[in-house]
């Protein structure tokens, strides 16, 4: 092993190297000019499997999705210039959601840096925004150690995407080979433990609290704290809510679970994280969606918990009262082991919670003719057990997911929040069905989504991925539709979709199964149909109303107990 | 409110930009900004000067610390510190300016470092304030070219920011 460690190596032999170091199973790539050696090397060996996408965009993703659905690192490799360019809006989906991911991108060779070179782009500035951090590796000598920091740096602390960028006559140019083993940085070293001070502070809140909230994030699936989380709840009594990223990290079936926050979050929820009197926020950033308007989410005197791993995520948007830098593992038990017998009497706020759920903001036309989009989503979780792995694009179909299928496992459900990328539900999905064979997949997503990144449904059948594809097709983009109904005088300006293809025999083409579906009865067989076959991609189109709205809902600009409900219209 | 905010960064390549484009993104202020290498040749130092309120300045800190090339940042205007910037004036000194122009570059401890026929260039350090007061202080007409450093800023005493 030693001689092998010692040997003169490639840089591209490197790369591969220290992929199979790392114990990188997939990685999700296209193939050009300025890395055909790395893909040279990847040719020559069968430990890391390289998974051909049609676009860099869903290299990305797929990376993306993998990671998610798996807690390991995704990996993307992707050629210079246009394979760069292509990548960007995966990387910064990724960067938005703090998803661990190293991106190997080629470069024109180091002589030609500069020089407007045949697919030359200034990769490190493009991607600077948009990463973790990123880094041109101009000497062969320095490739092991950079592979390595990558890899450190994209999986601790707030985790998010490293971009690796490798000139073609460094992977040319031979060294000698070594991993290091650890990665020692004056200018990085994350934070674990929480400042037991502040700990203290928080538990004492948390025990004269009249009305305690709950308010956990991504931060939650990202550090996979789930099972501290429910112990916490469980043994505290209080109600729980899991942002749109942390959704699964607590059971949606459990009474103490009031819904998802924000602009079309439950109206228990929203109401309970308003009128609450001290808010515990895990790993969850306060962001737009979430709070609304934070003049008006202010503007009810409550004291605030803030354990979140990137002290920048804290006092960004609302004045914070307990910061608790921290690993949220670390910091979940301490407080746990302090709480232990802490139960503060707060059926009165119950009570109040329970009079607001009473309201059923979730409700919808049952009797519809038309296929209300969810019912399908109810039917989709009822056929699936509520055990599918869901991928979603963004939308209204992305919201009504995340309202109507209950997640009682983290890292089920894989969507785009931050970003709020239409086109990463395909590709996303075939990241999740590679990270768990033998799993059912569904990708929900609408008929205007679906086809940002259509290209993938070759993908899926290279490599035989069976996902279901759900689109809830209302011939519009939904959510413009929506805005557009409420704030811009039915103007419905360009969000029709005209032009469809038939997407029955555009998965066909594919080599896929297709199904269209236009009524009520039809939609829970055609499920069963597809669920049933566990080899084959199904693409179901579902003709869904186009006039359903997302509700409730807080228009922009608002405070977060001034929603729209489907009752007011 | 103004702060004087002084970065130890790694000497890497693109270091400069990842701070200057942190600052852009996020719609920060720099009213100047000084970058060199330390007596540790790895490690640079950087000052740079903004403005707002603290709950922005306690975020750009934040921000900055987040970087993961960025080893310590501090903002020197918390407490005692020292700040100096540079400043080269080159002015109009015929045979009838020249009296009085030396008399004000001696009034503000300034030196004149060149001379030729008609010009002096002039050698000035000091707060921005001063350097501002000299340039005020100038008949503006004589005025033909200014180069400033802006601040560089240490803090005073036991108030040291190294690895």
């Amino acid at each position: 092993m030693d001689r092998v460690k010692t040997s003169a190596l490639s840089g591209a032999e490197i790369v591969v190297r220290c992929l199979q170091e790392e114990a990188v199973e997939y990685v999700f790539g296209y193939p050009g000019g300025a890395v055909l050696f790395i893909y040279d090397e990847l040719f020559k060996q069968d430990k890391v499997k390289h998974v051909l996408v049609r676009h860099e965009q869903g290299a990305v993703h797929a990376a993306d999705g993998y990671s998610r659905s798996s807690q390991k690192v995704g990996v993307a490799l992707v050629t210079s210039g246009p394979g760069v360019t292509n990548a960007v809006t995966g990387i910064a989906t990724a960067y938005m959601d703090s998803i661990p991911m190293v991106v190997i991108t080629g470069q024109v060779p180091t002589h030609a840096i500069g020089l407007d070179a045949f697919q030359e782009c200034d990769t490190v500035g493009i991607t600077r925004p948009i990463v973790k951090h990123n880094m041109l590796v101009k000497d062969v000598k320095d490739l092991a150690s950079a592979m390595k920091k990558a890899f450190h740096i994209a999986s601790t602390g707030r985790p998010g995407p490293v971009v690796v960028d490798i000139p073609k006559d460094v992977t040319a140019a031979v060294t000698e080979f070594h991993y290091p083993e650890t990665v020692a940085m004056r200018s990085y070293n994350p934070v674990r433990k929480g400042h037991a001070g502040q700990i203290r502070k928080a538990v004492q809140l948390l025990a004269e609290a009249e009305r305690p909230m709950i308010y956990s994030g991504g931060g939650v699936t990202l550090s996979d704290s789930s099972e501290l989380l429910r112990e916490l709840v469980k043994s505290t009594g209080f109600p729980v809510t899991n942002t749109l990223m942390g959704l699964g990290t607590y059971p949606a079936t459990d009474r103490q679970f009031l819904g998802m926050p924000g602009m079309h979050g439950t109206y228990e929820c929203n109401n309970a994280m308003q009128h609450c009197d001290v808010l515990l926020a895990i790993g969850a950033r306060f962001d737009d969606r979430v709070i609304g308007n934070p003049a008006h989410f202010a503007s009810n005197p409550r004291k605030i918990i803030h354990i979140d791993i990137d002290p920048s995520s804290i006092s960004k948007r609302v004045k914070v009262d307990v910061p608790i830098v921290g690993n949220i593992p670390d910091v979940l038990e301490e407080l746990i082991k302090l709480l232990k017998g802490v139960h503060p009497e707060i059926s009165a706020w119950w009570k109040q919670i329970e009079a607001w759920r009473a309201k059923d903001c979730l409700k919808y036309d049952r009797s519809s003719k038309i296929i209300k989009p969810q019912f399908v989503l109810e039917k989709l979780y009822e056929v699936t057990k509520g055990k599918a792995f869901v991928t979603s694009d963004v939308g209204q179909h992305q919201m009504w997911a995340a309202q109507f299928y209950k997640f009682d496992e983290p890292r089920r459900w894989i969507n785009s929040g931050g970003l709020g990328t239409m086109g990463f539900g395909l590709p996303a999905a075939m990241g999740v069905q590679m990270a768990n064979p033998g799993a059912t997949v569904a990708c929900v997503t609408g008929e205007s989504s679906i086809q940002m990144c259509l290209q993938e449904l070759s993908t899926c059948k290279q490599y035989r991925l069976p996902i279901k594809i759900v689109n809830l097709n209302n011939k519009y983009m939904g959510m413009v539709r929506q805005w557009q109904q409420f704030f811009h005088g039915n103007r419905y300006s360009e969000s029709y979709m005209d032009a469809l293809p038939d997407f029955v025999k555009l998965a066909e083409g594919y080599g896929h199964r297709g199904l269209l579906i236009d009524k009520p009865a039809d939609v829970e067989p055609a499920l069963r149909e597809a669920f049933a076959n566990k080899k084959e991609l199904y693409f179901l189109d579902f003709i869904t109303d186009q006039t359903e709205n997302v509700y409730p809902m807080i228009p922009g600009g608002k405070g977060n107990t001034e929603m729209i409900l489907s009752e007011d219209l | 409110m103004r702060h004087i905010i002084s970065i130890l960064v790694e000497n890497e390549a693109g270091a400069l930009s990842r701070i200057a484009g942190l600052f852009s993104a996020r719609g920060y202020n720099i009213e100047s900004l000084t970058v060199a290498p330390t007596e540790d040749a790895s490690m640079s130092r950087m000052t740079i000067v903004t403005s707002g309120s603290d709950d922005v300045v306690e975020q750009i800190t934040k921000q900055l610390n987040k970087l993961i090339d960025v080893v310590k940042v501090v903002d020197l205007s918390e407490a005692e510190h020292i700040e100096r910037e540079l400043m080269l004036i080159k002015v109009r000194a015929g045979q009838k300016e020249r009296e009085d122009m030396k008399r004000m570059t001696d009034i503000f401890r300034g030196r004149i470092i060149d001379v030729t026929d008609n010009t002096y260039t002039i050698e000035l350090t000091g707060d921005g304030r001063k350097l501002d007061a000299f340039i005020q202080a100038l008949d503006q007409g004589t005025i033909i070219e200014t180069v400033r450093t802006g601040t560089s800023g240490i803090g005073r005493g036991n108030r040291i920011l190294r690895v």
